[in-house]
């Protein structure tokens, strides 16, 4: 029952054999190696384990790995690099936002999203978009500003 | 990655040379050098190697035994050393949360980081100063009066050529140099030498932003979290937990994972788990495995019924700490009384992630990787359950989800220990998101009840402040011990709760005062998913809710307004300060309460007040709230908050914990109480246990950080957790005239208060 499905992540391909069924996000950590999505609840209410399925914000933890075979998979990794950031990475930074980070995949591949799409996005339209992602450390003030300024940086 | 143990000699020499292999958050960094010269000091406190080592380059390791969660103290630590010493701030790396370089200082806790734990790295730093201008005094035949220090520098005064630098002073070598130590470990501990740190005035770092590092390696998705520990031939794990509380399993029907590749059960007396080497096979067969359970027994109250539960409840343990005058006599004496309950529920820490640990037990050593704030207690805890004596345990602290207490992290910790030892192997555990919610230590739930006198002109004459509610710890602060974990409660160590509570932390100046507490029983004195345990500033907001609300309704009796109410009372005057500091940054005006204008349409405004004491930090805060009258939906729109801590060492910092503080308590306040039947926890996820969305974050949140370089720092990871709830419940009875006393507040409850009022 398990089957072999090749997987491009961050620009990368690489093949995994595995259960259809198993969710992406195991086929992304345990099998690949790749660790920036998170588990947080593998039940699509937090966003830890977000990553982008062609440019879309994907809840990793409840996606089937079969059913994203050849598809453009984007973690926190291949969002940008210290050389090449992403704006959001640079605002990241420059607001200090994390405490303990481990949410930030929901919140900055979804942003990322946002602001490729909506480039001046108003504080409704951030949180509208941002709804549903998950911060136990409450560093909402934080994460607001710094899609302001990515989005500012951005034009 | 390095899995063998490291010694502390493997630290400072290895193959004859200095090689160091640290372990710092996402990174090993290596630096080559000479041989060090002399034996090992041990890793005590009072050692002076054990706090503080300059390397060849005149880089600076200090070794703090204390935690970062993610507030950046690991900054701060480096800017009180970098200035001790006189080196920059980017030669400082502070290694901490490893048993084998750091020494017991209590790990996170009690927000003591900077208060307590910064003191010992402060006297280090100096006396590692000291000795190293006494050589550079001979070196360059000068007296140490005629020296100066400018980053790992030192020179004569006056003749700048004559110099020589930290690292060619020792650089590679120990100091062999003794600190004089109180023989105390974890919070109490200090270890001195005979230098004289510094005065405020001198410092150079500390008081400056400086940025986390280690907030690029996470943006960039470089950091490693404890959850993304691989060890060589690890099992992944997957614990049971029993549906219902307090039932212990009865038959594990190991055919029915025979399915699932690599499967097997590992069981001890009611410790039930599945293991498996791919993880995914692990979750399938935790999920598949037919275990029946006792049959449920119903150890919780109704939860409706939760309070009268908490009112009828025997009493485990009373005190009355403040007592002054006579409050009973003067009750009766009283023009008017006041008197009003307050109800603060069990909450969950509910962090980001499941805990999890690696556990590598070998037979005469063991690793532990573990996301605990408290790693050399978990190194107690993990030694005591599987046979070994401490010292052949290591435990390392990889940064994990957040942890805001006794999380569930230091349960993940030993059972992924007790899991290693009966595989053999290494073993990795994370639990799923139903133990993360459902089994963590909660908060404890609680009633709160306040009596107040006052004459005929509005003074109050008499003030009474009694709780009564579950311990604060069903389980310890720490998992030192295996009856305060989960695995050690179902393999033979029975719970032993501690009775403590509090009172509240404030300075109003009552002439007949009285605050105390009274403990209930647990409600199940075994392995429990309601155990109580620290989280965020335990029994800060449960308890301050109520008396901030309650000295709310004591000025309204008495027709005063609530910031000059509580200055008529508070006499300190560093308390006065902060009340006036927050009151006039928000703008604070006299007017009638409940707000005369409250607003005509849908949404009501109001504003609402409150200020706290802990140990030591004051704070004061306004919230400004906007009440819909339909929805009953509360925004905390702005909040605007005055904090004293003593000497700031970062301010930036500083400011974004208590921005997480805040928006924590506010999601606290409005949204979190952990449900439950007479058989279960309910609250199991995201869903069952909501927390603040995005949309309910406050617009603007303004900080007035009052700086005294005179006093001593005190906490800041955890105070202004708890003046949040009350100002939130006073905006509110602002707003809407409208007083709300449970916890949390919801659009339901204040639809009800709505239609009461
Ligand atoms: S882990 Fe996928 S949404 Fe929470
Ligand atoms: S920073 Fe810890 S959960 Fe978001």
């Amino acid at each position: 029952m398990t089957e072999r499905i090749t997987l491009v992540v961050d620009g990368k391909s690489t093949d995994v054999s595995a259960d259809p069924a198993m969710p992406l996000l195991y086929a992304l950590r345990s099998e690949l190696g790749l660790d920036n999505p998170k588990f947080g609840c593998g039940l699509a209410q937090c966003g830890a384990c977000t990553v982008q399925v062609d440019g879309r914000p994907t809840r990793s933890c409840v996606t089937p790995v079969s059913g994203v075979k050849g598809k453009k998979i984007t973690t926190l990794n291949g969002l940008g690099t210290s050389n090449r950031p992403h704006p959001l990475q640079t605002a990241y930074i420059a607001e200090q936002v994390p405490q303990c980070g481990y949410c930030l995949s929901g919140w900055m591949l979804t942003a990322a999203a946002l602001l490729r799409d909506t480039p001046k996005p108003s504080d409704k339209q951030i949180r509208q978009a941002l709804a549903g992602v998950k911060c136990r450390c409450g560093t909402h003030m934080a994460i607001l500003r710094a899609v302001k300024r990515a989005a500012g940086s951005k034009a | 990655m390095h899995h063998a143990p490291v010694s502390r000699r493997d630290f400072l020499m290895a193959g004859g040379a200095l090689v160091i292999s640290v372990m710092v958050p996402g990174a090993v960094r290596t630096a080559l050098g000479q041989t060090p010269v002399g034996g090992k000091p041990p890793l005590t406190p009072d050692e002076l190697d054990s706090w503080i080592a300059v390397l060849p380059d005149g880089s600076v390791r200090a070794f703090f035994g204390k935690m970062d969660m993610g507030q950046g103290v690991d900054v701060a630590i480096g800017q009180i050393v970098a200035d001790e010493l006189d080196v920059a701030f980017e030669r400082v790396d502070v290694v901490m949360g490893d048993t084998a370089f750091t020494c017991n200082q209590g790990g996170a806790s009690g927000s003591t980081a900077i208060q307590n734990g910064a003191i010992t790295l402060r006297y280090a730093a100096s006396e590692a100063r000291r000795v190293l201008l006494d050589r550079a005094s001979q070196k360059l035949g000068a007296p140490v009066e005629k020296l100066i220090v400018q980053d790992g520098v030192v020179s004569v005064v006056g003749t700048p050529d004559r110099n020589v630098r930290y690292g060619d002073l020792i650089g590679g070598q120990y100091f062999q140099l003794k600190l004089e130590w109180n023989k105390r470990y974890g919070n109490p501990l200090v270890a001195k030498g005979q230098a004289l740190p510094k005065k405020p005035s001198e410092y150079k770092v500390v008081g400056h932003s400086i940025p986390q590092g280690v907030v690029a390696d996470k943006v960039y998705g470089k950091l490693r979290y404890v959850t993304d520990i691989k060890v060589e031939g690890m099992l992944h794990a997957r614990v049971l937990r029993s549906p219902t509380a307090g039932c212990g399993p009865v038959t594990v029907d190991e055919s029915s994972i025979s399915s699932i590749p690599g499967a097997r059960v590992i069981r001890e007396k009611e410790f039930v788990a599945v293991v498996a080497e791919h993880e995914w096979d692990a979750v399938r067969a935790a999920r598949a495995l037919k275990v029946t359970w006792a049959p449920p027994c119903t150890p919780f109250p109704a939860m409706e019924s939760l309070y009268d539960h908490i009112r009828q409840a025997s009493v485990t343990g009373r005190e009355a700490p403040v007592n002054q005058g006579d409050v009973e006599a003067a009750l009766k004496s009283a023009h008017r009384v006041i008197d009003a309950e307050y109800q603060w529920p069990f909450q969950s820490h509910a962090s980001m992630g499941p805990a999890c640990a690696v556990a590598d037990v070998r037979v005469d050593h063991a690793t532990v990787w573990t996301g605990t704030q408290k790693p050399h207690f978990a190194r107690d805890g993990v030694a005591k359950l599987i046979g070994l004596s401490p010292e052949k345990v290591r435990a390392t602290w990889v940064p994990g989800p957040g942890s805001y207490g006794r999380n569930d992290a230091g349960d993940a910790a030993l059972d992924a220990a007790l899991l290693s030892k009966l595989t053999g192997k290494p073993v990795r555990v994370q639990y799923m998101r139903d133990e993360a919610t459902g089994w963590d230590p909660k908060g404890p739930a609680g009633i709160y009840r306040g009596r107040a006198g006052l004459d005929a002109q509005g003074n109050v004459v008499a003030y009474d402040f009694f709780a009564k509610g579950f311990t604060r710890q069903d389980v310890a602060t720490n998992e030192s011990d295996p009856k305060d974990t989960l695995v050690g409660q179902l393999t033979g160590y029975p719970p032993k709760p501690t009775v403590i509570f509090q009172v509240p932390a404030e300075a109003y100046e009552f002439a007949n005062k009285r605050c105390g507490w009274e403990c209930v029983p647990p409600l199940l004195e075994r392995a429990s998913p309601l155990r109580t345990g620290h989280l965020r500033d335990p029994l800060g907001p449960e308890t301050h809710f109520g008396s901030e609300s309650f000295i709310d309704e004591i000025a309204h009796a008495a027709g005063a307004d609530p910031v000059a109410f509580r200055l008529k009372y508070v006499k300190n005057p560093r308390h006065a300060a902060v009340i006036q500091a927050a009151a006039d940054k928000a703008g604070w005006s006299r007017r009638p309460y409940p707000n005369p204008r409250r607003g005509k349409g849908n949404v009501m405004l109001g504003r609402g007040f409150s200020y706290t004491e802990r140990n030591g930090t004051i704070v004061a805060v306004v919230a400004d709230v906007e009440v819909d009258r339909r929805s009953g939906r509360v925004w905390a729109k702005r909040f605007t908050v005055a904090h004293d801590c003593g000497l700031i060492i970062n301010p930036r910092g500083l400011e974004l914990t208590i921005e997480g503080n805040v928006v924590m308590a506010l999601s606290r306040t409005l949204f979190e109480e952990v449900k439950f039947d007479r058989e279960r926890v309910l609250s199991v996820d995201w869903t069952s246990y909501p927390i603040l969305e995005i949309q309910d974050a406050p617009e603007q949140i303004d900080i007035v950080l009052i700086n005294r370089p005179d006093l001593p720092a005190s906490g800041a990871g955890e105070p202004s957790t708890r003046t949040v709830p009350a100002a939130i419940a006073n905006a509110i009875f602002d707003a809407t005239g409208a007083r709300i006393r449970r916890v949390p507040i919801t659009p339901e409850r204040v639809r009800a208060a709505l239609a009461r009022a």
